[in-house]
């Protein structure tokens, strides 16, 4: 048997797994689309009565869209963020870590494996959210340029994938509260990268920290696509960025965990299951 | 096959973590057939696989698709596994009706041959079997070692053993290595490390005896130290 099928099939296993895993636990799978969908709305609400909230006239369908379509991104991009990040966690919390990692198989294809099911699960969920929240709004995307909107958003799946690779390593480094630990990367990530208001509005310093935040980039680009309906040639840069900082955050990520993984067979943290 | 004989906490299951690549050494080198643990680790995870004592797995899932998981980590298509991890099964004693039934609804006793299966459906040049009959109620210890001991004839695969139960590793071992405080103070057949020994009752002399007589205690005594400590 070639090296290459051997990986795919470690590759696939991943898949498989987590395909049942969403089956075993189709009843939290359902509490989850209702949070998020919940979530959307509520946030778009906010849109919808700005008008009322403040007085002036305000194009409302213009700010409902920009809303969505934050709310939109983010429910993806924090997705794959937690479907990789939780590829260690979900090894601790039914005590099979050991076994996955004495198998032959390597972390990038473990990592292949993860990304293939959270692109996946990603574009389903969010578009399952995004069939709902239509029938509540009245959306204007006449003119959006939808290619380089979904360019837009593969290229800021590169990044995302990397961001989880580094999130993974905290339920290895600590067994009982790593997982936990995400949840605080990915606010920050919520709070600097524009997704519910333009990154202009924070104070200087934070915007210099969003300039490092993959997911600006990317809002910022589909929101071009969507809102402006801005051409595809003129995204490029920003998809060249986006795919050099991806595949940046990917090797650091791989390098770290590399690191991080030997350290932890040197202390006996693989044996904790938390 | 190789038994390691020791009561909790003297280095049996730091030693088959260590076989794994689930611990690294602090200094010193292992080599598995050849191939050093640190440098080739994918050599050695190739032809090892190991059984535990705790039956680690997601129980939500059958046991069907657990070692469906288990045997595409190994490179193993679905085709090669599902007919042979059937077979491992049923050999096991357990009842085909409980092969696709969620493993949270199966006795410890189904899960841990379940385990088993895990361990030699990649059919591994050299399986680690840490305690894995502890907790088994007598019937299925006894199926367990029946099936180690045919797959033991019927492929040749080396086997270690790590176990605190003395008849156990008495019956199944060609070897044995006695292990306490992390050093083996005794290594040879159950035989000749018997000849070591005479019983004090006058009766045949156990592997019991012989534990005693290499450590300067009883299991029972060496159990409560480690509980104390």
């Amino acid at each position: 048997m070639s090296g290459f099928v051997r990986e795919m099939r470690g590759a696939y296993a991943f898949v498989e797994r987590n395909v049942n895993l969403m089956k075993r636990y189709w009843g939290w799978e359902v509490v989850w689309l209702i949070y998020s969908l919940t979530n959307a709305l509520a946030i778009t609400y906010i849109g919808n009565g700005m008008s009322a909230i403040s007085g002036a006239e305000i194009d409302t369908q213009y700010v409902v869209t920009y809303l969505l379509v934050g709310a939109l991104i983010w429910q993806y991009l924090s997705v794959i963020f937690y479907a990789i990040s939780e590829m260690i966690a979900w090894e601790r919390w039914k005590g099979t870590i050991e076994y996955t990692f004495m198998a032959p198989v390597s972390r990038p294809t473990h990592l292949v494996g993860t990304t293939l099911f959270a692109i996946g699960y990603g574009i389903v969920r969010t578009l399952a959210i995004l069939g709902i929240v239509v029938a509540f709004f009245r959306l204007n995307l006449g003119g959006a340029n939808i290619g380089g909107t979904v360019l837009m958003l593969l290229a800021g799946s590169v990044s995302f994938v990397g961001l989880g690779i580094l999130a993974a390593v905290l339920p290895l480094l600590y067994p009982e509260r790593g997982a936990q630990m995400t949840n605080a990367a990915a606010a920050i990530l919520l709070l600097i990268s524009g997704v519910y208001y333009p990154v202009e509005t924070l104070p200087g310093w934070l915007q210099t920290v969003a300039a490092a935040s993959p997911a600006t980039y990317v809002i910022r680009g589909m929101r071009a696509c969507l809102l402006e309906g801005r051409p595809t040639r003129e995204l490029l840069p920003t998809v060249f960025v986006l795919i050099g900082i991806g595949l940046g955050v990917i090797l650091m990520g791989l390098f770290i965990f590399r690191y991080v993984e030997r350290y932890a067979k040197r202390t006996g943290r693989l044996k904790r299951s938390g | 096959m190789f038994g390691v004989l020791g009561t909790n906490g003297s280095g049996k299951s730091t030693l088959i973590r260590l076989v794994s690549i689930l611990l690294l050494p602090d200094s010193g080198s292992l080599r598995v057939f050849g191939h050093d643990v640190e440098h080739d680790p994918f050599a050695v995870k190739r032809l090892i696989n190991r059984v535990s004592v705790d039956a680690a797995f997601f129980k939500k899932f059958s046991p069907i698709e657990n070692l469906l998981y288990a045997a595409r980590l190994y490179g193993l298509s679905a085709s090669e596994a599902r007919p042979r991890m059937r077979e491992i099964m049923k050999r096991l004693g357990l009842k085909e009706e409980s092969f696709d039934q969620p493993m949270e609804h199966m006795s410890r006793g189904m899960q841990q041959k379940v385990a088993v299966a895990r361990g030699f459906l990649t059919s591994p040049i050299l399986l680690l079997l840490d305690e894995p009959t502890t907790g088994l109620d007598p019937h299925s210890k006894r199926d367990v070692r029946a099936f180690v001991r045919e797959i033991r004839e019927a492929h040749g695969a080396t086997v270690l053993l790590t176990t605190h139960d003395m008849e156990e590793a008495d019956r199944l071992c060609g070897r044995i290595a006695i292990i306490d405080n992390g050093k083996i103070v005794a290594l040879d057949t159950p035989e000749k490390l018997k000849a070591l020994v005479t019983s004090e009752n006058g009766e045949a002399t156990t592997m019991e005896d012989v534990f005693i007589a290499l450590t300067g205690r009883s299991f029972e005594d060496a159990e409560s130290e480690e509980n104390r400590s």
